[in-house]
C-alpha cells in the first residue's frame, strides 16, 4: 500500500506507471514466480551441478576417492567406444523413425483431417497410442517378439530370434517407437492441415491439379512451419529415447542409446562422475539440434511469438 | 460438398479400418495375454483359447502392485494438481498481463521443454540422496511438476487466448481488481481449459518410466511403470508375463477412459498448445 501512495506522490514529478499498469506488472511477477523458480530450482541448478560433478572423480562405490580431476571424464567417454556406439545408435534409431513418422504421420493426418466416414473413432483410437504408458506398449512388442509364444515371432518363422540380432532388434525398437508417437505427430500436423485455406485448394483444383501437386505446391508449403515444430519436438524427443530400449533389449547387442549408457553408469555403475559427463554431452547435443532446427532451418519455436504479441 | 458415393465409402471405411488395426493391435495383444491361462500363456495364439482371471487375482494378491498403483495414483495426482495450479497461474500472467521478464520466462519453459530429462537424472540422483528426498513421493513429484510446466503453461496460455476478455475489463469497471477479476470471471471461463490441461499432464506423469526407475529403489515410492520390472510371478522360477500384462492393462484404462470421454479435448489441447503456441 505504501508503495501506491510514494507513487501518487512522485507521479507529479515525473511520469510515472499509472497505479493500474504498476499493479499489473506486480500480479504478473507474482503469479509467474512460483512456475519458475520450480522450474529453475529442478532443472538450471541441478546442470550446473552436473557440470561440476563431471570434472570430478566420483565413483559411489569408493566415496573416499572423489577429487578434482577437470576434464579427464570427458577424455575417459569420449574416447570410449561404447560412448560413440551408443551416439551412433541413437542417431539412427532418431533419424530413421522421425522420418516414418513424418510420412505415416503425414498420411495419419490427411485420414484424420478428410475422412468422410467415422472421424471421431479414428481421432479416438489413434489418441490410444499417444496416451498409453511406454513401457505398456514395450512389454506388448516384447511378448509379441518372443521366440514361439508371441504373434509376430510366429509371423517371422520358427526359429527367430528378432530381439537377440542387432539390426533387427534395432528394427523392432524403432516399430515401437514409430507405432507410439506418429499419432502425436499427426496431430501436430493436423493443426498445420486446418490453416490449409479450402479456397486455395479448390482454385488448385480449378487449374487442374492433381492430388499430389495439391499436396506438393499447394497444402506443404502452408504447411511449412507447422511441419518443422513437429520435427523438432520429435526428433529432441526420440533422441532421449530410453523406455522403449530398456524394456525391449534392455541395451544389449549394442542397441543401447546414449540415455540408457548414461542410466547404466550411473544407477548400475554408481559412477557419478561419468554418469554426469554423458548428461552433460548429451544436453550439449539436444542444444546442437535445437539450435540447428531454429537458426539454420528457420523453425518459428512455439512461443516465441507470444512472448512478442 | 459431403456427397458420398458408395465407392467413397468403401473406401474411407477400408483406410479406417488400417488406422483402427493399427492403433489397438499392441493393446489388444497384452488384454489378451492378461486373460491367458498359465498352461496357454506361450501357445501364441492371438486370441486366448483358455480364459482364465487368474493373473488379475495374482497381482491384486501381493502388496507389490498395490503399493506401485498407489504411488502411481498419487504421485501422479499431485503433480497434476500442483502443475496446473502453478501453469495457470503463471499462463494467465503470459496471456493477459504486461509485465517485464515474460519473453523469458516464455522461452525459459521452452528450453525446459525441450531439455533432455536424462540429463537430469545424475544430478538429481546426487541432490536427492543429500537431502533424503531420494526414493520418495516428492523426489519424483518434483521433476514430474517441473517438467509437465512448460505443457501446463502452453496448452493453457493458448486456451486463455480464446477467452472473452472483454468481460475481464467490464469487472475492472465494475470496481474489481485484477485479482478478483481473475477468480470471479475468468477461472469459470477457463475451466474446461485447465481441466484438458489436467488431463495432458496427469497422461505425462502416469507415463514416466526414466525418473520413477531412477529416482526409486523400494516400494516406498516405485510407480507402476518402474515396479512392473520386478514382478516376478508368485513363484521364482514362474514366468511373470501374465501378472506383467494383468497389470498393464489396468494402468491402461484410466489412459483409455480420458481418450473415450475426452478425445475433442485431447486433440484440441495437443494442437493448440504446439502450433499457436
Amino acid at each position: 500500500m505504501s508503495l501506491t501512495v510514494d507513487a501518487k506522490h512522485r507521479a507529479t514529478a515525473k511520469p510515472v506507471l499509472s497505479e493500474g499498469k504498476r499493479a499489473e506488472r506486480r500480479l504478473g511477477l507474482l503469479l509467474c514466480a512460483p512456475a519458475a523458480i520450480v522450474m529453475i530450482a529442478v532443472t538450471g541448478w541441478p546442470i550446473i551441478y552436473s557440470v561440476w560433478l563431471s570434472l570430478q572423480r566420483y565413483d559411489l562405490r569408493f566415496p573416499g576417492k572423489q577429487e578434482f580431476v577437470g576434464l579427464t571424464n570427458y577424455v575417459t567417454v569420449l574416447s570410449n567406444g561404447y560412448w560413440w556406439t551408443a551416439f551412433g545408435t541413437t542417431a539412427l534409431i532418431t533419424v530413421i523413425s522421425v522420418a516414418i513418422e513424418l510420412v505415416l504421420g503425414m498420411a495419419l493426418a490427411l485420414v484424420m483431417h478428410r475422412t468422410l466416414v467415422g472421424r471421431g473413432l479414428v481421432r479416438t483410437v489413434s489418441l490410444i497410442p499417444y496416451g498409453i504408458v511406454t513401457v505398456v506398449a514395450a512389454f506388448s512388442w516384447k511378448f509379441a517378439w518372443t521366440p514361439s509364444s508371441g504373434y509376430l515371432a510366429t509371423l517371422v518363422g520358427p526359429n527367430s530370434a528378432v530381439l537377440t540380432e542387432k539390426v533387427s532388434a534395432l528394427s523392432a525398437i524403432i516399430l515401437a517407437e514409430v507405432w507410439k508417437t506418429t499419432p502425436f505427430m499427426a496431430l501436430l500436423l493436423m493443426a498445420g492441415l486446418a490453416l490449409v485455406p479450402d479456397d486455395l485448394l479448390r482454385a488448385a483444383s480449378m487449374d487442374g491439379a492433381g492430388g499430389w501437386q495439391r499436396f506438393t505446391k499447394v497444402m506443404l508449403p502452408v504447411m511449412k512451419p507447422a511441419i518443422l515444430v513437429a520435427l523438432l519436438f520429435r526428433t529432441l524427443d526420440a533422441f532421449r529415447i530410453f523406455d522403449n530400449i530398456f524394456i525391449l533389449t534392455g541395451g544389449s547387442q549394442g542397441t543401447g542409446s546414449v540415455s540408457m549408457q548414461t542410466y547404466d553408469n550411473l544407477i548400475r555403475g554408481l559412477n557419478l562422475g561419468i554418469g554426469s559427463t554423458m548428461s552433460v554431452l548429451i544436453f550439449i547435443a539436444v542444444a546442437v539440434i535445437a539450435f540447428v532446427f531454429i537458426k539454420v532451418f528457420g523453425t518459428a519455436a512455439p512461443g516465441s511469438d507470444s512472448g512478442r504479441r | 460438398m459431403a456427397v458420398l458415393t458408395t465407392g467413397k465409402r468403401v473406401r474411407w471405411t477400408v483406410i479406417d479400418v488400417i488406422v483402427v488395426v493399427y492403433a489397438l493391435v499392441p493393446v489388444l495383444w497384452t488384454l489378451s495375454l492378461s486373460f491367458k491361462s498359465k498352461a496357454t500363456i506361450g501357445d501364441g495364439y492371438f486370441i486366448p483359447q483358455e480364459w482364465s482371471f487368474q493373473s488379475y487375482l495374482d497381482i491384486f494378491q501381493t502388496n507389490d502392485f498395490l503399493l506401485a498403483l498407489v504411488n502411481s495414483i498419487g504421485i501422479s495426482l499431485i503433480a497434476t494438481a500442483v502443475a496446473v495450479v502453478l501453469g495457470t497461474m503463471a499462463a494467465y500472467a503470459i496471456a493477459r498481463l504486461d509485465f517485464p521478464g515474460k519473453a523469458a520466462l516464455v522461452g525459459f519453459s521452452l528450453l525446459v521443454a525441450m531439455f533432455p530429462q536424462v540429463s537430469l537424472v545424475s544430478p538429481l540422483f546426487s541432490i536427492e540422496r543429500s537431502l533424503n528426498l531420494f526414493d520418495t513421493w516428492p523426489g519424483l513429484i518434483l521433476p514430474y511438476i517441473t517438467f509437465a510446466l512448460p505443457l501446463a503453461i502452453y496448452t493453457l496460455s493458448a486456451f486463455f487466448r480464446e477467452i472473452p476478455w472483454e468481460l475481464e475489463k467490464a469487472a475492472k469497471m465494475d470496481g474489481a481488481t485484477p485479482g478478483q477479476a481473475f477468480r470471479r470471471v475468468i477461472a469459470p471461463l477457463a475451466a474446461p481449459g485447465v481441466f484438458t490441461t489436467a488431463i495432458l499432464v496427469f497422461i505425462f506423469c502416469w507415463n514416466d518410466f526414466l525418473f520413477a526407475i531412477s529416482l526409486t529403489a523400494t516400494t516406498r515410492s516405485r510407480t507402476v511403470p518402474a515396479a512392473l520390472q520386478f514382478f516376478t510371478g508368485a513363484s521364482q522360477f514362474e514366468d511373470p508375463t501374465g501378472q506383467i500384462c494383468a497389470a498393464a492393462v489396468v494402468i491402461t484404462i484410466p489412459i483409455v477412459l480420458f481418450v473415450l470421454f475426452f478425445q475433442r479435448r485431447i486433440v484440441a489441447g495437443l494442437t493448440s498448445g504446439a502450433v499457436k503456441g
